[in-house]
């Protein structure tokens, strides 16, 4: 993979002028505070605003770390999704675009290498984000309810970092496949229908991202995994899938000027 | 000895859709020149460089770069050669050293002997005072240097420029074409231009094509002499349109005179009897009662020719854009 690291160096420092790993990290770490925040103060919020009507008696159970763990999960693998769709929609579409591709690509930069060091910055985005969306869970689950299992929660996190890469993939194969940034996009967003609606039925759910979700909440709160290795090996097949098909595509793909 | 071809293309054609772009373009580049590369707009000069450079594929026939095959998509070519595009498009994001310093780092240049390349090809393309600024800000005529330094960065074997000057004011343009110039026996320089006269200047060959088919390959001097008919020309005085036009259409209408055109008040005859011109058409301007501010008998210039061997339409449009 000539030019590998070289390309992964620009790739960074683009995602770092740009103002893209800012921009990930604050809207995880945001993400990760009001997890455990949601899970502590809503049915204090939702009592206090519900004992205002006569006549009206509202009781919660107490919140507890599982319901931090589910929010987490809601947030950061429900919410964050969108990051993760988003985030790619440039990442070849705009070089394409743009005519830098055409530039980078006549120098000693193999298709393979160019591909590959976009999708580990896409992959260290994501990490960094969810990362940092479980330290800071971590922190105030600790301090709101109980401390987790250390263990497990790295495991859940994994899992919603996985399901995140495959979203990811999905518009980063639709940024290879077309021109446009919001054509990429659009196929991200379809795709990410298209899996809603396969996961309707829980047997097929368990292939897509939406299965780890069970076996990520389960190992977070120290319990045994349903179909934990089923999904897991699903989502990674999945993954290489998206990343084959994506270099299938780039291999002959013809490329332009800006201006054509 | 015969000398090595840098740059050779055998039946190289392609097509998009209905359009044939390249149509069994054969073409051999020796090793060292400066090679023009003409046509008119939509020729297919951009596709040709394009299936050059590895940006496409051709439906059919061969390219090979310094005797390497294109078609084998070897990265390990794209040390031997550079290109620049004719809008160069770079990250608006990055600085214009720091730019150059990821190409050298591509090339695996590093450390000091990355820094000194980088200043040396700074120096050459006059982008020294620039090249802390952000890209993003640059002018065209500053991405076309920038460009220019960046496909210099290696010190290829074979540097393809698309329309190398074509953002630059008439200063950068000297400049560069100096530049150009200065490389000639070191790399093999495949250049695109519209403006014939820069290819006239520092070209040692040139290719003309049209409609995706190659239409003359020779150098500037053989083409000179085979299409050594003279051309005349003549400025009349202004203020006599009436009798000039007169004299136009008596002109196109004498055996001995090949094209005759009229482009901002300055007429040029082609002819066909040089014998019979020189010693009718002085007669011709005093039978119409014609006065010129000038007149004179000269060599066809690389725009003559390619006038005549592309059509004057084509040039126009050229021209034009």
């Amino acid at each position: 993979m000539e030019g590998f690291s070289v390309f992964l160096r620009k790739e960074w420092r683009e995602a770092v002028r740009s103002n893209r790993l800012l921009v990930v990290a604050a809207v995880f770490l945001v993400l990760g505070i009001i997890s455990p925040l949601t899970a502590k103060y809503t049915p204090e919020l939702l009592k206090a605003i519900g004992t205002g009507q006569p006549g009206v008696v509202i009781t919660f159970p107490t919140p507890t770390v599982n319901d931090a763990i589910a929010q987490f999960i809601k947030n950061v693998a429900g919410t964050g999704l969108f990051i993760a769709i988003l985030l790619p929609m440039g990442m070849v579409a705009r070089e394409k675009e743009r005519g830098t591709a055409a530039f980078v690509l006549t120098k000693p930069l193999s298709r393979a290498a160019f591909l590959g060091a976009k999708l580990v910055a896409l992959v260290a985005l994501l990490a960094i984000g969810v990362a940092l969306a479980a330290a800071i869970t971590y922190i105030y689950t600790a301090i709101l309810f109980e401390p987790m299992t250390v263990g497990g929660f790295i495991a859940c996190s994994a899992l919603v970092l996985l399901s995140l890469i495959v979203y990811g993939l999905l518009t980063f194969l639709g940024s290879t496949l077309v021109r446009s940034q919001l054509a990429a996009v659009g196929i991200g967003l379809a795709a990410w229908v298209l899996i809603s609606i396969i996961g309707i039925s829980p047997r097929a759910a368990q292939f897509t991202p939406a299965g780890l979700m069970d076996p990520a909440s389960a190992l977070a709160r120290g319990t045994a995994p349903d179909h934990l290795w089923l999904s897991v090996v699903a989502n990674i097949v999945l993954c290489v899938v998206l990343a084959g098909i994506a270099w299938l595509a780039f291999r002959r793909q013809e490329l332009t000027g800006a201006t054509e | 000895m015969a000398m090595a071809n840098a740059i050779s293309c055998d039946g190289l054609t392609k097509r998009y859709g209905d359009v044939l772009a390249l149509d069994h373009l054969s073409l051999d580049v020796p090793a060292g020149v400066i090679f023009g590369f003409l046509g008119p707009n939509g020729a297919g000069k951009t596709t040709a460089l394009r299936l050059f450079t590895g940006l496409a594929f051709p439906d059919s026939g061969s390219a090979t770069i310094a005797g390497v095959d294109v078609a084998t998509g070897d990265v390990s070519l794209h040390r031997r050669y550079s290109f620049l595009d004719q809008s160069p498009q770079y990250y608006g994001w990055m600085r214009g050293r720091e730019l150059l310093a990821f190409v050298g780092e591509l090339f695996g240049l590093r450390g000091a002997a990355l820094r000194s390349r980088v200043d040396e090809v700074l120096a050459l393309t006059g982008l020294t005072e620039g090249a802390k600024r952000r890209i993003g800000g640059y002018s065209g005529g500053m991405r076309q240097r920038l460009g220019l330094a960046q496909a210099l960065i290696n010190q290829p074997e074979v540097l393809f420029l698309d329309e190398p000057v074509s953002a630059l004011d008439p200063e950068g343009r000297h400049d560069i074409l100096e530049v150009i110039a200065g490389l000639r026996g070191r790399s093999t320089v495949f250049m695109s231009s519209h403006v014939l006269a820069d290819i006239e200047r520092v070209c040692d060959a040139v290719a003309i094509i049209n409609k995706g088919r190659l239409v003359v390959s020779s150098t500037v001097a053989e083409l000179q002499d085979r299409y050594a008919q003279p051309i005349f020309t003549f400025e009349p005085e202004p203020g006599q349109d009436e009798r000039v036009q007169r004299l136009l259409a008596a002109l196109r209408e004498a055996a001995w005179a090949g094209e005759v055109v009229q482009e901002h008040g300055i007429v040029r005859v082609l002819a066909r009897d040089t014998a019979q011109a020189s010693s009718e058409i002085l007669g011709l301007l005093a039978a119409h009662h014609v006065e010129v501010q000038r007149f004179e008998r000269g060599r066809p210039s690389l725009e003559d020719i390619f006038l005549r061997l592309v059509g004057t339409e084509s040039t126009e449009k050229a021209t034009a854009e």
